[in-house]
Protein backbone atom coordinates (compact mmCIF):
# COMPACT_ATOMS: atom_id res chain seq x y z
CA UNK A 1 0.00 0.00 0.00
CA UNK A 2 1.46 3.06 -1.22
CA UNK A 3 1.64 6.38 1.48
CA UNK A 4 -0.44 9.14 -0.40
CA UNK A 5 -1.69 11.13 2.29
CA UNK A 6 -2.41 14.51 0.60
CA UNK A 7 -6.35 15.95 0.38
CA UNK A 8 -5.03 18.73 -1.85
CA UNK A 9 -3.02 18.73 -4.85
CA UNK A 10 -1.78 22.63 -4.53
CA UNK A 11 1.99 22.72 -6.27
CA UNK A 12 5.06 20.23 -7.76
CA UNK A 13 7.27 21.90 -5.09
CA UNK A 14 5.97 20.15 -2.14
CA UNK A 15 5.88 16.78 -2.96
CA UNK A 16 8.99 14.13 -2.67
CA UNK A 17 10.28 12.62 -5.52
CA UNK A 18 8.43 9.34 -3.77
CA UNK A 19 4.57 10.95 -4.57
CA UNK A 20 5.13 12.18 -8.11
CA UNK A 21 6.37 8.80 -8.91
CA UNK A 22 3.10 7.52 -7.00
CA UNK A 23 1.31 9.45 -9.47
CA UNK A 24 3.02 8.74 -12.34
CA UNK A 25 2.23 5.17 -11.83
CA UNK A 26 -1.83 5.74 -11.06
CA UNK A 27 -1.70 7.18 -14.08
CA UNK A 28 -0.61 4.83 -16.40
CA UNK A 29 -3.40 2.53 -14.82
CA UNK A 30 -6.12 5.45 -15.66
CA UNK A 31 -4.62 5.65 -19.13
CA UNK A 32 -5.47 2.00 -19.64
CA UNK A 33 -9.43 2.94 -18.99
CA UNK A 34 -9.38 5.81 -21.41
CA UNK A 35 -8.23 3.09 -24.47
CA UNK A 36 -11.65 0.88 -23.33
CA UNK A 37 -15.08 0.79 -24.99
CA UNK A 38 -16.78 2.38 -22.28
CA UNK A 39 -14.84 4.81 -21.14
CA UNK A 40 -16.33 5.38 -17.91
CA UNK A 41 -15.52 4.22 -14.34
CA UNK A 42 -17.74 4.39 -11.17
CA UNK A 43 -14.91 5.61 -8.75
CA UNK A 44 -16.56 9.10 -7.71
CA UNK A 45 -19.69 8.00 -8.24
CA UNK A 46 -22.18 10.67 -5.79
CA UNK A 47 -19.03 13.24 -5.81
CA UNK A 48 -19.04 16.70 -7.26
CA UNK A 49 -16.56 18.12 -8.34
CA UNK A 50 -16.23 22.19 -9.08
CA UNK A 51 -14.18 23.85 -11.62
CA UNK A 52 -13.61 27.55 -10.64
CA UNK A 53 -11.86 29.46 -13.61
CA UNK A 54 -10.84 33.39 -12.94
CA UNK A 55 -8.47 33.10 -15.73
CA UNK A 56 -10.06 31.87 -19.63
CA UNK A 57 -8.85 28.46 -20.44
CA UNK A 58 -10.17 25.31 -22.79
CA UNK A 59 -7.84 22.54 -22.47
CA UNK A 60 -7.23 22.51 -18.53
CA UNK A 61 -10.89 22.79 -17.85
CA UNK A 62 -12.09 20.42 -20.04
CA UNK A 63 -9.08 17.93 -19.76
CA UNK A 64 -10.35 17.94 -15.64
CA UNK A 65 -14.22 18.50 -16.75
CA UNK A 66 -13.90 14.88 -18.70
CA UNK A 67 -11.37 13.19 -16.28
CA UNK A 68 -13.84 13.80 -13.52
CA UNK A 69 -16.69 12.80 -16.16
CA UNK A 70 -14.68 9.20 -16.62
CA UNK A 71 -14.70 8.79 -13.08
CA UNK A 72 -18.48 9.39 -12.65
CA UNK A 73 -18.20 12.88 -10.87
CA UNK A 74 -20.85 15.36 -11.32
CA UNK A 75 -19.40 18.27 -12.31
CA UNK A 76 -19.89 22.14 -11.96
CA UNK A 77 -18.20 25.10 -13.96
CA UNK A 78 -17.83 28.48 -12.50
CA UNK A 79 -15.99 30.90 -14.58
CA UNK A 80 -15.60 34.26 -12.84
CA UNK A 81 -16.96 36.32 -16.32
CA UNK A 82 -20.07 35.31 -15.58
CA UNK A 83 -20.48 34.39 -12.11
CA UNK A 84 -20.76 36.57 -8.84
CA UNK A 85 -17.42 37.11 -8.58
CA UNK A 86 -18.20 40.26 -11.25
CA UNK A 87 -20.42 41.57 -8.27
CA UNK A 88 -17.19 41.42 -6.33
CA UNK A 89 -17.35 37.97 -4.47
CA UNK A 90 -14.18 37.55 -2.94
CA UNK A 91 -12.47 33.99 -3.70
CA UNK A 92 -12.52 33.37 0.19
CA UNK A 93 -16.64 33.24 -0.15
CA UNK A 94 -16.58 32.05 -3.45
CA UNK A 95 -15.08 29.08 -1.94
CA UNK A 96 -16.85 28.87 1.24
CA UNK A 97 -20.23 28.92 -0.98
CA UNK A 98 -19.22 25.85 -3.05
CA UNK A 99 -18.20 24.03 -0.15
CA UNK A 100 -21.76 24.87 1.50
CA UNK A 101 -23.19 23.04 -1.70
CA UNK A 102 -21.91 20.10 -0.24
CA UNK A 103 -19.34 19.62 -3.26
CA UNK A 104 -16.11 17.80 -2.74
CA UNK A 105 -13.53 18.74 -4.85
CA UNK A 106 -12.51 22.35 -6.14
CA UNK A 107 -10.02 22.64 -8.96
CA UNK A 108 -8.96 26.44 -9.02
CA UNK A 109 -7.11 28.34 -11.42
CA UNK A 110 -6.48 32.00 -10.45
CA UNK A 111 -4.36 34.97 -11.46
CA UNK A 112 -2.83 35.69 -8.58
CA UNK A 113 0.02 33.27 -6.90
CA UNK A 114 -1.48 31.60 -4.13
CA UNK A 115 -4.66 30.90 -4.75
CA UNK A 116 -4.85 27.56 -4.59
CA UNK A 117 -3.08 27.18 -1.64
CA UNK A 118 -5.32 30.31 0.41
CA UNK A 119 -8.15 28.58 -0.68
CA UNK A 120 -7.26 25.34 0.92
CA UNK A 121 -6.46 26.79 3.78
CA UNK A 122 -10.10 28.24 3.82
CA UNK A 123 -12.17 25.05 2.89
CA UNK A 124 -12.50 21.46 4.63
CA UNK A 125 -13.06 20.22 0.77
CA UNK A 126 -10.18 18.78 -1.51
CA UNK A 127 -8.07 21.83 -3.90
CA UNK A 128 -6.65 21.23 -6.68
CA UNK A 129 -4.33 23.91 -8.26
CA UNK A 130 -5.40 24.06 -12.20
CA UNK A 131 -3.05 27.20 -12.45
CA UNK A 132 -2.21 30.24 -9.81
CA UNK A 133 -0.63 33.34 -11.63
CA UNK A 134 3.04 32.84 -12.23
CA UNK A 135 3.18 29.91 -9.76
CA UNK A 136 2.62 26.55 -10.14
CA UNK A 137 0.42 24.27 -13.03
CA UNK A 138 1.11 20.96 -11.07
CA UNK A 139 -1.39 19.09 -13.42
CA UNK A 140 0.53 20.71 -16.77
CA UNK A 141 3.81 19.52 -15.10
CA UNK A 142 2.65 15.72 -14.07
CA UNK A 143 1.56 15.33 -17.90
CA UNK A 144 4.63 16.34 -19.23
CA UNK A 145 6.72 14.69 -17.41
CA UNK A 146 4.15 11.36 -17.64
CA UNK A 147 4.36 12.23 -21.50
CA UNK A 148 8.37 12.10 -21.09
CA UNK A 149 8.39 9.26 -18.83
CA UNK A 150 6.55 6.85 -21.50
CA UNK A 151 8.33 7.85 -24.55
CA UNK A 152 11.72 7.36 -22.73
CA UNK A 153 10.75 5.25 -20.01
CA UNK A 154 13.18 7.31 -17.03
CA UNK A 155 13.59 10.56 -16.76
CA UNK A 156 16.58 10.60 -14.38
CA UNK A 157 19.45 11.90 -16.82
CA UNK A 158 17.15 13.57 -19.52
CA UNK A 159 18.26 16.89 -20.94
CA UNK A 160 14.85 18.73 -21.11
CA UNK A 161 15.00 22.20 -22.23
CA UNK A 162 12.18 24.59 -21.93
CA UNK A 163 11.78 27.55 -23.79
CA UNK A 164 10.05 30.91 -23.74
CA UNK A 165 8.66 33.15 -21.58
CA UNK A 166 10.57 32.00 -18.12
CA UNK A 167 9.77 34.65 -15.83
CA UNK A 168 5.65 34.40 -16.57
CA UNK A 169 5.48 30.63 -16.78
CA UNK A 170 4.07 28.12 -14.43
CA UNK A 171 3.93 25.68 -16.25
CA UNK A 172 8.05 26.23 -16.55
CA UNK A 173 8.26 26.53 -12.49
CA UNK A 174 6.03 23.17 -11.89
CA UNK A 175 8.10 21.22 -14.97
CA UNK A 176 11.48 22.63 -13.18
CA UNK A 177 10.93 21.57 -9.83
CA UNK A 178 9.38 18.19 -10.89
CA UNK A 179 12.14 17.26 -13.51
CA UNK A 180 14.99 18.16 -11.32
CA UNK A 181 13.55 16.32 -8.28
CA UNK A 182 12.76 13.48 -10.65
CA UNK A 183 17.24 13.77 -11.69
CA UNK A 184 16.86 15.18 -15.13
CA UNK A 185 18.79 18.17 -16.50
CA UNK A 186 16.84 20.80 -16.75
CA UNK A 187 18.19 23.68 -19.07
CA UNK A 188 15.90 27.26 -19.39
CA UNK A 189 15.99 29.36 -22.57
CA UNK A 190 14.65 32.60 -22.78
CA UNK A 191 15.48 36.04 -23.73
CA UNK A 192 17.40 37.44 -20.96
CA UNK A 193 14.59 39.77 -19.22
CA UNK A 194 12.25 36.89 -19.50
CA UNK A 195 14.63 34.90 -16.89
CA UNK A 196 13.62 35.22 -13.79
CA UNK A 197 16.05 36.22 -11.07
CA UNK A 198 17.57 33.16 -8.76
CA UNK A 199 15.97 30.21 -11.24
CA UNK A 200 19.13 28.81 -10.88
CA UNK A 201 18.40 28.23 -7.21
CA UNK A 202 15.10 25.65 -7.94
CA UNK A 203 17.39 22.96 -9.95
CA UNK A 204 17.83 24.66 -13.10
CA UNK A 205 21.03 23.13 -14.59
CA UNK A 206 21.89 25.74 -17.61
CA UNK A 207 20.29 29.12 -18.36
CA UNK A 208 21.14 30.62 -21.93
CA UNK A 209 19.68 32.91 -24.40
CA UNK A 210 20.73 31.15 -27.33
CA UNK A 211 18.26 28.50 -28.89
CA UNK A 212 20.76 26.59 -30.18
CA UNK A 213 22.76 25.92 -27.34
CA UNK A 214 19.89 24.82 -25.13
CA UNK A 215 18.56 22.28 -27.87
CA UNK A 216 21.95 20.49 -28.73
CA UNK A 217 22.25 17.83 -26.58
CA UNK A 218 18.54 18.27 -25.45
CA UNK A 219 16.27 15.08 -25.33
CA UNK A 220 13.12 16.73 -25.53
CA UNK A 221 12.48 20.47 -25.68
CA UNK A 222 9.08 22.38 -23.41
CA UNK A 223 8.08 24.84 -25.98
CA UNK A 224 5.92 27.75 -23.92
CA UNK A 225 3.66 30.28 -25.61
CA UNK A 226 4.88 34.17 -25.92
CA UNK A 227 2.30 35.56 -23.47
CA UNK A 228 2.30 38.97 -25.31
CA UNK A 229 -0.85 39.73 -23.56
CA UNK A 230 1.05 39.36 -20.09
CA UNK A 231 4.06 41.04 -21.49
CA UNK A 232 4.03 44.28 -19.83
CA UNK A 233 7.45 45.09 -20.12
CA UNK A 234 7.12 44.78 -23.56
CA UNK A 235 10.68 42.27 -23.63
CA UNK A 236 10.12 41.35 -26.75
CA UNK A 237 9.20 43.43 -29.10
CA UNK A 238 8.08 41.55 -32.49
CA UNK A 239 6.40 37.74 -32.79
CA UNK A 240 8.46 37.36 -35.86
CA UNK A 241 11.53 38.44 -34.08
CA UNK A 242 11.27 36.01 -31.68
CA UNK A 243 10.44 33.21 -33.79
CA UNK A 244 13.68 34.03 -35.89
CA UNK A 245 15.51 34.26 -32.19
CA UNK A 246 13.89 31.14 -30.33
CA UNK A 247 11.56 29.32 -32.77
CA UNK A 248 11.22 25.87 -33.16
CA UNK A 249 12.14 25.00 -36.84
CA UNK A 250 12.57 22.18 -38.77
CA UNK A 251 16.41 23.98 -39.83
CA UNK A 252 17.04 23.78 -35.81
CA UNK A 253 15.65 20.33 -35.18
CA UNK A 254 18.08 19.23 -37.73
CA UNK A 255 21.52 19.87 -35.92
CA UNK A 256 20.33 18.32 -32.58
CA UNK A 257 19.17 14.73 -31.52
CA UNK A 258 17.09 12.96 -34.43
CA UNK A 259 14.32 11.96 -31.77
CA UNK A 260 14.11 15.14 -29.89
CA UNK A 261 10.88 14.97 -28.25
CA UNK A 262 8.87 18.26 -28.79
CA UNK A 263 6.23 19.29 -26.37
CA UNK A 264 4.13 22.01 -26.21
CA UNK A 265 1.51 22.96 -23.07
CA UNK A 266 -0.41 24.58 -25.60
CA UNK A 267 -2.41 26.54 -27.25
CA UNK A 268 0.24 26.64 -29.78
CA UNK A 269 0.91 29.83 -31.56
CA UNK A 270 2.53 28.19 -35.29
CA UNK A 271 4.93 30.86 -36.38
CA UNK A 272 5.74 32.38 -33.16
CA UNK A 273 7.46 29.82 -30.94
CA UNK A 274 7.16 27.03 -33.02
CA UNK A 275 6.78 26.54 -36.78
CA UNK A 276 3.80 24.58 -38.09
CA UNK A 277 6.24 21.99 -39.84
CA UNK A 278 7.41 20.99 -36.38
CA UNK A 279 3.99 21.21 -34.66
CA UNK A 280 2.47 18.28 -36.55
CA UNK A 281 5.71 17.18 -37.53
CA UNK A 282 6.76 13.25 -36.11
CA UNK A 283 8.45 14.89 -32.97
CA UNK A 284 5.81 16.48 -31.75
CA UNK A 285 4.04 14.52 -28.95
CA UNK A 286 1.58 17.61 -28.21
CA UNK A 287 -1.16 15.83 -28.95
CA UNK A 288 -0.75 12.79 -27.00
CA UNK A 289 0.14 15.90 -24.16
CA UNK A 290 -3.38 16.20 -24.05
CA UNK A 291 -4.39 13.10 -23.92
CA UNK A 292 -2.36 12.31 -21.22
CA UNK A 293 -3.62 15.31 -19.04
CA UNK A 294 -6.96 13.25 -19.07
CA UNK A 295 -5.23 10.35 -17.66
CA UNK A 296 -3.20 12.16 -15.25
CA UNK A 297 -5.87 14.68 -13.63
CA UNK A 298 -8.08 11.61 -13.56
CA UNK A 299 -4.80 10.08 -11.14
CA UNK A 300 -5.07 13.45 -9.26
CA UNK A 301 -8.78 13.25 -8.88
CA UNK A 302 -8.70 9.68 -6.87
CA UNK A 303 -6.10 10.17 -5.16
CA UNK A 304 -7.47 13.55 -3.38
CA UNK A 305 -10.07 12.40 -2.60
CA UNK A 306 -8.95 8.92 -1.21
CA UNK A 307 -6.57 11.29 0.93
CA UNK A 308 -9.20 13.62 1.83
CA UNK A 309 -10.99 10.67 4.14
CA UNK A 310 -7.90 10.30 5.32
CA UNK A 311 -7.10 13.45 6.48
CA UNK A 312 -10.85 13.32 8.13
CA UNK A 313 -10.92 10.34 10.33
CA UNK B 1 -0.63 -12.20 12.01
CA UNK B 2 0.90 -15.90 12.35
CA UNK B 3 0.61 -18.99 10.48
CA UNK B 4 -1.98 -21.49 12.20
CA UNK B 5 -1.56 -24.45 9.34
CA UNK B 6 -0.48 -24.89 5.80
CA UNK B 7 -3.53 -26.74 4.51
CA UNK B 8 -2.12 -26.95 0.95
CA UNK B 9 1.45 -27.68 -0.24
CA UNK B 10 2.81 -27.90 -4.10
CA UNK B 11 1.55 -30.85 -4.62
CA UNK B 12 -2.06 -30.46 -3.58
CA UNK B 13 -2.76 -27.04 -5.14
CA UNK B 14 -1.41 -28.39 -8.84
CA UNK B 15 -4.03 -31.39 -7.84
CA UNK B 16 -6.35 -29.02 -7.49
CA UNK B 17 -5.88 -26.91 -10.54
CA UNK B 18 -5.78 -29.79 -12.63
CA UNK B 19 -9.37 -30.65 -11.03
CA UNK B 20 -10.56 -27.01 -11.61
CA UNK B 21 -9.33 -27.06 -15.16
CA UNK B 22 -11.28 -30.68 -15.83
CA UNK B 23 -14.59 -29.45 -14.35
CA UNK B 24 -14.26 -26.22 -16.05
CA UNK B 25 -14.20 -28.17 -19.26
CA UNK B 26 -16.78 -30.85 -18.37
CA UNK B 27 -19.48 -28.07 -17.53
CA UNK B 28 -18.76 -26.11 -20.86
CA UNK B 29 -18.58 -29.67 -22.85
CA UNK B 30 -15.13 -27.89 -24.38
CA UNK B 31 -13.03 -25.05 -25.29
CA UNK B 32 -15.08 -23.19 -27.22
CA UNK B 33 -15.93 -19.57 -26.76
CA UNK B 34 -13.96 -20.17 -23.83
CA UNK B 35 -12.08 -17.35 -21.72
CA UNK B 36 -10.31 -17.00 -18.32
CA UNK B 37 -10.04 -13.43 -16.61
CA UNK B 38 -7.92 -13.74 -13.34
CA UNK B 39 -8.78 -10.56 -11.12
CA UNK B 40 -5.56 -9.07 -9.52
CA UNK B 41 -3.20 -10.33 -8.66
CA UNK B 42 -2.65 -14.04 -7.88
CA UNK B 43 -6.54 -14.83 -9.37
CA UNK B 44 -4.42 -13.36 -13.19
CA UNK B 45 -1.81 -16.39 -11.69
CA UNK B 46 -4.11 -18.83 -11.38
CA UNK B 47 -6.27 -18.13 -14.59
CA UNK B 48 -2.43 -18.12 -17.06
CA UNK B 49 -2.15 -21.79 -14.82
CA UNK B 50 -4.97 -23.38 -15.78
CA UNK B 51 -5.24 -22.33 -19.32
CA UNK B 52 -2.22 -23.93 -19.86
CA UNK B 53 -3.52 -27.03 -17.91
CA UNK B 54 -6.49 -27.17 -20.32
CA UNK B 55 -4.59 -26.42 -23.28
CA UNK B 56 -2.36 -29.55 -21.97
CA UNK B 57 -5.49 -31.76 -21.79
CA UNK B 58 -7.13 -30.17 -25.01
CA UNK B 59 -4.96 -28.81 -27.18
CA UNK B 60 -6.12 -25.18 -27.19
CA UNK B 61 -5.24 -22.34 -24.83
CA UNK B 62 -8.00 -20.21 -23.94
CA UNK B 63 -6.93 -16.48 -24.13
CA UNK B 64 -6.61 -14.79 -20.10
CA UNK B 65 -7.31 -11.61 -19.34
CA UNK B 66 -6.42 -9.22 -16.18
CA UNK B 67 -8.70 -7.43 -14.29
CA UNK B 68 -8.27 -4.84 -11.30
CA UNK B 69 -11.14 -4.03 -9.96
CA UNK B 70 -9.95 -1.13 -7.37
CA UNK B 71 -12.18 1.40 -9.70
CA UNK B 72 -15.24 -0.29 -9.01
CA UNK B 73 -14.70 -1.18 -5.44
CA UNK B 74 -17.53 -0.28 -3.23
CA UNK B 75 -15.97 0.61 0.31
CA UNK B 76 -13.45 2.85 -1.49
CA UNK B 77 -14.95 5.73 0.71
CA UNK B 78 -14.22 3.24 3.96
CA UNK B 79 -10.90 1.96 3.57
CA UNK B 80 -8.16 3.44 5.53
CA UNK B 81 -4.95 2.45 3.08
CA UNK B 82 -4.55 4.11 -0.15
CA UNK B 83 -5.25 1.33 -2.56
CA UNK B 84 -2.77 0.70 -5.52
CA UNK B 85 -4.66 1.24 -9.24
CA UNK B 86 -3.44 -2.16 -11.00
CA UNK B 87 -3.92 -2.14 -14.74
CA UNK B 88 -6.96 -4.10 -16.55
CA UNK B 89 -5.78 -5.77 -19.22
CA UNK B 90 -7.96 -8.04 -21.39
CA UNK B 91 -6.68 -8.32 -24.77
CA UNK B 92 -9.54 -9.60 -25.84
CA UNK B 93 -13.56 -9.44 -27.30
CA UNK B 94 -15.52 -10.63 -24.49
CA UNK B 95 -18.61 -10.59 -26.35
CA UNK B 96 -20.50 -13.85 -26.79
CA UNK B 97 -17.63 -15.05 -24.86
CA UNK B 98 -18.20 -17.65 -21.53
CA UNK B 99 -16.00 -15.87 -19.25
CA UNK B 100 -14.73 -18.19 -15.95
CA UNK B 101 -13.38 -15.12 -13.62
CA UNK B 102 -10.99 -16.57 -11.29
CA UNK B 103 -9.80 -15.44 -8.20
CA UNK B 104 -7.63 -17.13 -5.26
CA UNK B 105 -10.08 -16.63 -2.23
CA UNK B 106 -13.69 -16.08 -2.22
CA UNK B 107 -15.16 -14.10 1.50
CA UNK B 108 -17.38 -11.55 1.34
CA UNK B 109 -18.50 -11.73 -2.58
CA UNK B 110 -17.53 -7.79 -2.90
CA UNK B 111 -14.65 -8.67 -4.68
CA UNK B 112 -16.54 -10.77 -7.14
CA UNK B 113 -19.59 -8.15 -7.13
CA UNK B 114 -17.21 -5.48 -8.32
CA UNK B 115 -15.81 -7.70 -11.56
CA UNK B 116 -18.83 -8.66 -12.53
CA UNK B 117 -19.24 -4.58 -12.78
CA UNK B 118 -16.60 -3.95 -14.57
CA UNK B 119 -16.17 -6.80 -16.84
CA UNK B 120 -19.87 -5.85 -18.20
CA UNK B 121 -18.22 -2.46 -19.04
CA UNK B 122 -16.17 -4.50 -21.86
CA UNK B 123 -18.32 -6.37 -23.37
CA UNK B 124 -21.54 -8.57 -23.21
CA UNK B 125 -20.15 -12.61 -22.91
CA UNK B 126 -22.91 -15.47 -23.16
CA UNK B 127 -22.72 -15.69 -18.96
CA UNK B 128 -19.84 -15.35 -16.47
CA UNK B 129 -18.85 -18.50 -14.15
CA UNK B 130 -16.54 -18.09 -11.33
CA UNK B 131 -13.97 -20.64 -10.10
CA UNK B 132 -12.01 -19.62 -6.72
CA UNK B 133 -9.11 -21.88 -5.34
CA UNK B 134 -10.40 -21.72 -1.74
CA UNK B 135 -14.52 -20.89 -0.54
CA UNK B 136 -13.68 -19.87 3.19
CA UNK B 137 -17.44 -18.60 3.55
CA UNK B 138 -18.79 -15.46 5.24
CA UNK B 139 -20.56 -14.14 2.12
CA UNK B 140 -22.33 -10.56 2.31
CA UNK B 141 -23.37 -10.72 -1.19
CA UNK B 142 -25.76 -13.42 -2.96
CA UNK B 143 -22.31 -14.96 -5.26
CA UNK B 144 -21.57 -18.53 -5.19
CA UNK B 145 -18.54 -20.02 -6.93
CA UNK B 146 -19.70 -22.53 -10.32
CA UNK B 147 -15.67 -23.92 -9.30
CA UNK B 148 -14.28 -24.56 -5.92
CA UNK B 149 -10.90 -25.52 -5.10
CA UNK B 150 -11.12 -26.68 -1.39
CA UNK B 151 -14.02 -24.92 0.94
CA UNK B 152 -12.36 -24.05 4.08
CA UNK B 153 -14.53 -23.21 7.14
CA UNK B 154 -12.87 -20.44 8.89
CA UNK B 155 -13.54 -18.13 11.78
CA UNK B 156 -13.37 -14.15 11.09
CA UNK B 157 -10.34 -13.61 13.05
CA UNK B 158 -8.52 -15.91 10.51
CA UNK B 159 -7.49 -15.09 6.92
CA UNK B 160 -6.48 -17.21 4.16
CA UNK B 161 -3.11 -17.03 2.08
CA UNK B 162 -2.22 -17.66 -1.53
CA UNK B 163 1.05 -18.55 -1.85
CA UNK B 164 2.36 -18.67 -5.49
CA UNK B 165 5.56 -18.85 -6.98
CA UNK B 166 5.06 -16.12 -9.53
CA UNK B 167 4.48 -13.30 -6.87
CA UNK B 168 5.54 -15.12 -3.51
CA UNK B 169 8.28 -17.65 -4.27
CA UNK B 170 6.29 -20.76 -3.21
CA UNK B 171 3.04 -22.68 -3.79
CA UNK B 172 0.98 -23.04 -1.16
CA UNK B 173 -2.31 -22.17 1.04
CA UNK B 174 -2.27 -21.04 4.89
CA UNK B 175 -4.50 -20.31 7.47
CA UNK B 176 -3.44 -17.12 9.47
CA UNK B 177 -4.61 -16.03 12.62
CA UNK B 178 -4.26 -12.75 13.99
CA UNK B 179 -2.68 -12.17 16.88
CA UNK B 180 -4.61 -9.80 18.82
CA UNK B 181 -8.23 -10.80 17.19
Amino acid sequence: MANWKRKHLLGISELAREEIEFILNTTTSFKEVLGREVKKVPTLRGKTVVNLFYEPSTRTRISFEVAAKRLSADVINIEAETSSVRKGETLFDTGKNIEALKADIIIVRHNCSGAAEMLARHVNISVINAGDGWHEHPTQALLDIFTLREKFGRIDGLNVSIVGDIAHSRVARSNIWGLSKLGAKVTVCAPKMLIPVAIEQMGVSRITDNIDEALKDADAVNVLRMQFERDEARAFPAQLEYFKTFGITDERLEKVKKNIMVMHPGPINRGTEISSEVADGANSVILEQVTNGIAVRMAVLFLVSQGAKKVKT
Amino acid sequence: MKQKARIMDKVALQKTLKRLALQIVEKNKGTRDLALIGIMNRGIYLARRIAKLIAEREGFEPPVGAIDITLYRDDLSMIAEQPVVGRTEINFDITSKKVILVDDVLYTGRTIRSALTELIDFGRPQFIQLAVLIDRGFRELPIRADFVGKNIPTSKKEAIEVRLTESDGVDEVAIMEKDNG
